[in-house]
């Protein structure tokens, strides 16, 4: 996929946070969708917002782009409060790339993205087009009727049809849905490609490693928000650190081995032998496993410190919420 | 509030291109014609010479006031339920359209075939009454005031018929369900026409001047109903 440039610079002050929540909620009736969410997304980060079906997300997204009006809190959104007189001039500044393409499937890409472009008041669309077809490798179907396009391919020009404004916030609900390995790839690389040039891009996805490989912090929601920070700091939160050990054989009294030994807190059994330890500094715990293990004339085969997949911290929060397993 | 010509004429451009390649729309826009123009055309072709001192004192033409009533609703029920249908309502309200620009484009994307067919369909009438019918017909059943009445009435009956149109579509997530709701609330200027067109209410000066006042005035009406009744949030928080 090719650069995209930008339009022109926003002019609003790059040390403001492009996304500011404060305790925003909506409900529907008498069903809470959104509960008393706070966070902030600074410029050009790469935000990952994650949650079961039905946590929300959608909910928010819609909010922040002045959709739909919140119950009660407050929000700015590129530099803009977020209320029912500012709703033009937020969505001037943002583009939602939404699950669903909603492409006018009896138009040509082309003819779908020059309608967005007169919405949004493009200047050069025809140009502009050319770059956002070139941007996510479709100028060769250009004249296509979209309803002729694959699943991925109208994706492609859903995306395509977000970067036509040079948004200063860019909202992707699930933009590699759909999409073959080679295309997913090459939307993320977009996706950097857009961070480096400053654009704050707010991600929701279910894919949990496409949001530990893009995303410098997400938030998981769940009606409410259940944690936020970069991947490492929620392991960290969530996870003790542990040793995972794994000998040639099981060794004969594991605890009489591993209790005593320096930064070792406890230890468990994870097959004949394999060993998870607790331990409060793996730097420190590691080599005093191995000397033991040595010593006792065990075969060490691995030591490594445990390492705890976004995926694992995602189902630690949503599993341990009871309103998770009412949905 | 300046509303953006750009905005509008932008959807103005989308919804006349689909409409071109909407097949069930094209046909539908055939046929209520036809169906308006086909019986009263049997009638006047059947007619013989010496019906056309009678036809002086009839106005069979403001039957196919009918035409821009019923052509209206079938293009205008699009307008909100066949973007819900297809899942580009969200997209487009989310760029910086105003509300008033989203109808205002929607009203005349519709308005401009919806007029163009009426006074097509009218001339086809005409022409084929001219070259077919009776000698004297023709000129007995063109009158001055029916024409000008078909001239003036057609665009304020469109008008707000694709209030109505709209108005439903905005209540409807189906694009056919629109369509013949939009048709049945705008029957009754259909009767009102047929009344009229036979005489039943003898159509006069005042008359005209009276209807044309109450049609403004329902067109002014029906773009703040259908304006009210556009609802950004309704419409994309229930999809369904």
């Amino acid at each position: 996929m090719h650069e995209l440039g930008p339009i022109s610079s926003s002019g609003a002050n790059a040390r403001d946070p492009a996304l500011s929540v404060d305790h925003l909620s909506k409900r529907f009736g008498d069903r809470v969708a959104v509960d008393d969410v706070t966070f902030t997304v600074g410029r050009g980060e790469v935000f990952g917002f994650l949650g079961p079906n039905g946590a929300g997300k959608t909910t928010t997204v819609r909010t922040l782009a002045s959709l739909i009006t919140p119950t009660s809190g407050s929000a700015t959104i590129a530099g803009i409060p977020l209320t029912p007189e500012n709703g033009v001039e937020i969505r001037r500044r943002i583009a939602v790339m939404p699950e669903a393409p909603g492409l006018y499937l009896r138009l040509s890409v082309v003819e779908n993205l020059e309608c967005f472009t007169d919405l949004y008041g493009v200047p050069d669309p025809s140009e502009r087009v050319g770059q956002a077809l070139e941007a996510v490798s479709l100028a060769d179907r250009a004249r296509d009727t979209c309803g002729s396009l694959s699943k991925g391919l109208r994706q492609r020009v859903a995306l395509a049809r977000a970067l036509l404004s040079d948004p200063e916030v860019l909202f992707l609900d699930e933009p590699t849905v759909g999409l073959d390995p080679v295309a997913t790839r090459e939307v993320h690389a977009l996706i950097v490609g857009l961070r480096e040039r400053g654009v704050t891009i707010f991600l929701t996805t279910h894919r949990l490693e496409e949001a530990e490989r893009l995303c410098d912090r997400v938030a998981i929601l769940n009606t409410s928000l259940r944690s936020i920070g970069r991947p490492n700091e929620l392991r960290a939160q969530l996870f003790s650190k542990a040793l995972t050990v794994r000998t040639g054989a099981p060794i004969p009294e594991p605890g009489r081995v591993f209790a005593g030994l320096g930064g070792v807190t406890d230890w468990n059994a994870d097959g004949p032998s394999s060993y998870i330890l607790t331990v409060t500094d793996p730097a420190v715990a590691a080599p005093a496993v191995a000397r033991a293990l040595v010593a006792m004339g065990a075969d060490l085969v691995t030591i490594a410190e445990t390492q705890h997949s976004l995926e694992d911290v995602y189902l630690e929060l949503v599993e341990e919420d009871p309103e998770a397993s009412r949905r | 509030m300046t509303m953006s010509r750009r905005r509008i004429w932008a959807i103005v451009r989308k919804e006349i291109r689909e409409y071109r390649r909407n097949r069930s729309i094209l046909v539908a826009m055939a046929i209520l014609p036809a169906i308006f123009i086909i019986e009263p055309l049997v009638a006047v072709l059947g007619l013989t010479a010496a019906a056309s001192s009678t036809l002086r004192h009839e106005h069979v033409l403001l039957y196919l006031l009918g035409i821009p009533t019923l052509v209206p609703p079938v293009l205008a029920a699009t307008a909100v339920a066949g973007e819900r249908q297809q899942g580009t309502l969200e997209p487009v309200l989310t760029t910086p359209i105003r509300r008033e620009e989203f109808l205002i484009g929607k009203a005349l994307a519709a308005f401009v075939p919806s007029v163009a067919v009426a006074y097509l369909v009218f001339a086809l009438f005409l022409a084929l009454v001219a070259l077919f019918a009776a000698p004297g017909i023709a000129s007995g059943l063109v009158q001055g005031s029916d024409l000008l009445a078909q001239v003036l009435f057609t665009p304020l009956l469109v008008t707000w018929s694709i209030w109505v149109g709209i108005a439903v579509s905005t209540r409807s997530s189906d694009v056919r369900v629109a369509q013949q709701l939009g048709i049945v609330a705008s029957l009754p200027a259909v009767f009102v026409t047929a009344l009229i067109a036979l005489n039943v209410v003898p159509p006069t000066l005042g008359l005209g001047a009276g209807a044309a006042v109450v049609l403004i005035l329902l067109d002014g009406v029906g773009w703040q109903i259908t304006s009210r009744l556009f609802d950004r949030e309704r419409l994309i928080a229930n999809p369904g």
